[in-house]
């Protein structure tokens, strides 16, 4: 099977195929032979050459998945070829109107822009308050406001749409 | 003794309250709101009281129901632990006026200690070095020049009623410091509504450090040990350790015995902390007073061998402190590492949610105080602190490469956690030489991490592992398994099965539903 896996925002190709013992695989063409054990769920043991990794995943609400090997952490976004959602991931990716999620769930304090206030990326859309701490989201765009979903003292949830900016 | 007490708090502390209460053979009687009814504390303790709706000023701050849930519960006693009401001396007062003993200072005590301008008042009274500048509020921009002339640029000026890191603001020119004046008042009026403002030295970079100190009801106070507190962001404490490697035993004995003239001067008893600014000459200058159980008590424990919360409860019960000054010797070096639920990689964001996996560090020299457990749900209503990682060891380095593989060990799944951040503190050269003070951390965030060749071999690992991952079906499909556990399959595309009930595939709907009820 083929990937491309983002790595901390580098982008790798993977082939993975299964052995009698483990994976015979390549990262961006070099080989790799591994024995690996999945130990509990979302914690994998691997040797390779005879060095022993532990990998952990994690992943938020948001859908990002973390690699976590010793106490280090890496962003890892897997993205199969085949999948029609992954094709459409890369292509658009960029371009069209710029979505604005809750990172976490939380109670609107302030809305810092109306709809049809032009912004620029970085700039603070909404505040969400979460235990105990004020966070200003921000647009990742450049672009008019078009939508905001949301209410001052309204509550949401991780991944909710907060604002569409386009 | 008392036979049951209650414990008013939460989290990770109310757990440790509850641990010293069984070891010592008292009942223990939680309390907790709607959204706490499975956190550890509650499955921890004899019996429990439920308060109210998750709002602390409904629950965990709410004075008349805390002290009808001791009432109800037959406790003797109330641990205010830290934070809620652990500082509030009507609280005090209204247990007393009860009938409950407060386990902590007299109220009379935690009042002068309250304000600013009254603590300096009274630090003055008693000849403990504080910060040069005024001990009440200023009353004209003439005075604050003539002050600030007088102990010399820059200087800061504060709020007596602030706190928090909020009030405050630096001048470093006289053509300033009328207007800043003007600014702080009005701002100490909308944010404390009180408008008193007072001078001080403003100290660059110094070093927070703070002692530990233990008096009883019968006029006995000791003081413990040093605890460096200097590694914070937004004043906010995320490191701690014990004892300072900037303080020599004649300096400690200096703080310790100016600590106590301080808790004397208070008529202080119980648990309490004195907090110190060190300047780089060694200079130390009273900063205030905490009359209250420190969330950093555990490495004070750890060097001097005394559990403080045990003898909090001791003290509370009148009996009179075992220890002389002469008793307490310090052993070795501790450190201990605060886990909130926030993202070091997305401006510190908090994360509340489900822990999906947690995989605890143990061995050699390592303590955990903590409030989590898998599959618990970290509400989003309060403090992010989920959990203290602290070590011993015989001397400072061996703590931090104990704290590094207890790191490595370390597993918290579901949500985002700091604990990527110690690692960069840890590998610090500036951190392991000791050289620290608060604008550390600051600093360390403003430089790029470092990447090293062990990362950079680990990538492929990491890129393969993220492949393998996504191969696996999501938790709650039940799949036939090979004898190493894996599944060669591509995901899953039909519906899963589980508990009789059809659901949409994939991870993501899985993470969200994964563990409820089970």
């Amino acid at each position: 099977m083929k990937y491309e896996v983002l790595i901390d925002g580098h982008l790798h190709q993977v082939e993975l195929e299964r052995a009698s013992k483990g994976y015979e695989c390549s990262v961006d063409g070099e080989p790799f032979t591994l024995d690996v054990a999945m130990t509990a769920r979302d914690v994998l043991s691997i040797i390779h050459n005879g060095r022993h990794y532990e990998a952990k995943r994690e992943y938020s609400l948001m859908g990002e998945t973390h690699i976590i090997i010793g106490s280090e952490r890496f962003f890892a976004e897997v993205r199969d070829p085949r999948s029609l959602r992954s094709r459409r991931a890369a292509a658009g990716a960029g371009a069209g109107p710029a979505k604005i999620l809750a990172p976490m769930p939380g109670k609107i304090v302030r809305l810092l822009v109306a709809e049809g206030d032009q912004v620029e990326a970085g700039q603070g859309l909404v505040v969400v308050e979460a235990m105990k701490m004020q966070n200003e989201i921000k647009t990742t765009k450049n672009g008019k406001v078009t939508r905001i979903t949301v209410q001052e003292a309204s509550a949401v949830n991780a991944g909710d749409l907060l604002a569409i900016v386009e | 003794m008392f036979k049951r007490i209650l414990i008013a708090n939460r989290g990770e502390i109310a757990v440790r309250v509850i641990r010293a209460c069984r070891e010592m053979g008292i009942e223990s009687v939680a309390v907790c709101s709607d959204v706490d009814r499975r956190s550890l504390h509650v499955r921890k303790a004899d019996f429990c009281e439920y308060l109210g709706p998750a709002q602390a000023s409904e629950s965990y701050l709410n004075v008349p129901k805390i002290l009808e849930a001791a009432r109800r519960s037959g406790a003797e006693a109330i641990h205010p632990g830290y934070g809620f009401l652990s500082e509030n001396a009507g609280f005090a007062r209204a247990c007393s006026k009860a009938g409950i003993v407060f386990v902590g200072p007299s109220p009379e005590s935690m009042e002068m200690m309250g304000s600013k301008t009254r603590a300096r008042q009274n630090m003055k009274k008693a000849n403990v070095p504080f910060v040069p500048g005024t001990d009440t509020g200023l009353k004209s921009a003439a005075e604050a020049l003539a002050v600030a002339e007088s102990i010399g640029y820059p200087v800061m000026l504060k709020a007596a009623a602030g706190g928090g890191g909020k009030g405050m603001r630096v001048v470093t020119n006289p053509k300033d410091l009328a207007s800043a004046l003007e600014t702080t008042q009005s701002e100490a009026q909308r944010s404390f509504g009180d408008s008193e403002v007072y001078i001080e030295k403003f100290i660059e970079n110094p070093r927070h450090v703070e002692m530990q100190l233990f008096g009883d009801t019968h006029g006995n106070v000791i003081y413990l040990a040093e605890r460096e507190c200097s590694v914070q962001r937004r004043h906010q404490k995320v490191l701690e350790e014990a004892p300072c490697s900037f303080v020599d035993p004649d300096m400690r004995r200096r703080m310790g015995e100016v600590a106590v003239q301080v808790a004397k001067a208070a008529n202080y008893y119980n648990a309490g902390t004195v907090e110190f600014l060190i300047d780089a000459n060694k200079n130390f200058y009273f900063l205030e007073m905490n009359t209250r159980l420190q969330v950093e008590h555990p490495v004070t424990e750890m060097v001097t061998g005394i559990d403080l919360v045990q003898l909090q409860l001791r003290v509370a019960a009148g009996e009179p402190l075992p220890l002389r000054q002469e008793d307490i010797i310090l052993r070795g070096h501790s450190m201990e590492l605060r886990v909130y639920a926030e993202d070091p990689d997305n401006n510190f964001f908090p994360s509340p949610g489900r822990i999906t996996r947690l995989i605890s560090p143990s061995g050699p020299g390592i303590r955990r105080d903590s409030g989590m457990y898998e599959g618990w749900v970290v509400p989003l209503d309060y403090d992010p602190l989920l959990a203290k990682l602290i070590a011993y060891g015989e001397n400072r380095t061996q703590v931090i490469n104990r704290l590094r593989r207890a790191l490595s060990e370390y597993f918290i799944g579901g949500i985002k956690t700091n604990l990527s951040l110690f690692r960069r503190i840890l590998l610090d050269p500036d951190f392991q030489a000791g050289r620290i003070d608060t604008g550390f951390l600051d600093r360390l965030l403003q430089e790029p991490p470092i990447i090293d060749a062990r990362t950079v071999r680990r990538v492929p690992i990491v890129a393969l592992a993220a492949a393998i991952f996504a191969q696996q079906p999501p938790p709650g499909a039940h799949p036939a398994r090979t004898d190493d556990g894996l599944h060669a399959a591509t995901p899953r595309t039909a519906p899963v099965v589980e508990d009789g009930e059809v659901k949409p595939s994939g991870w993501k709907t899985a993470a969200r539903t994964e563990g409820v009820g089970r």
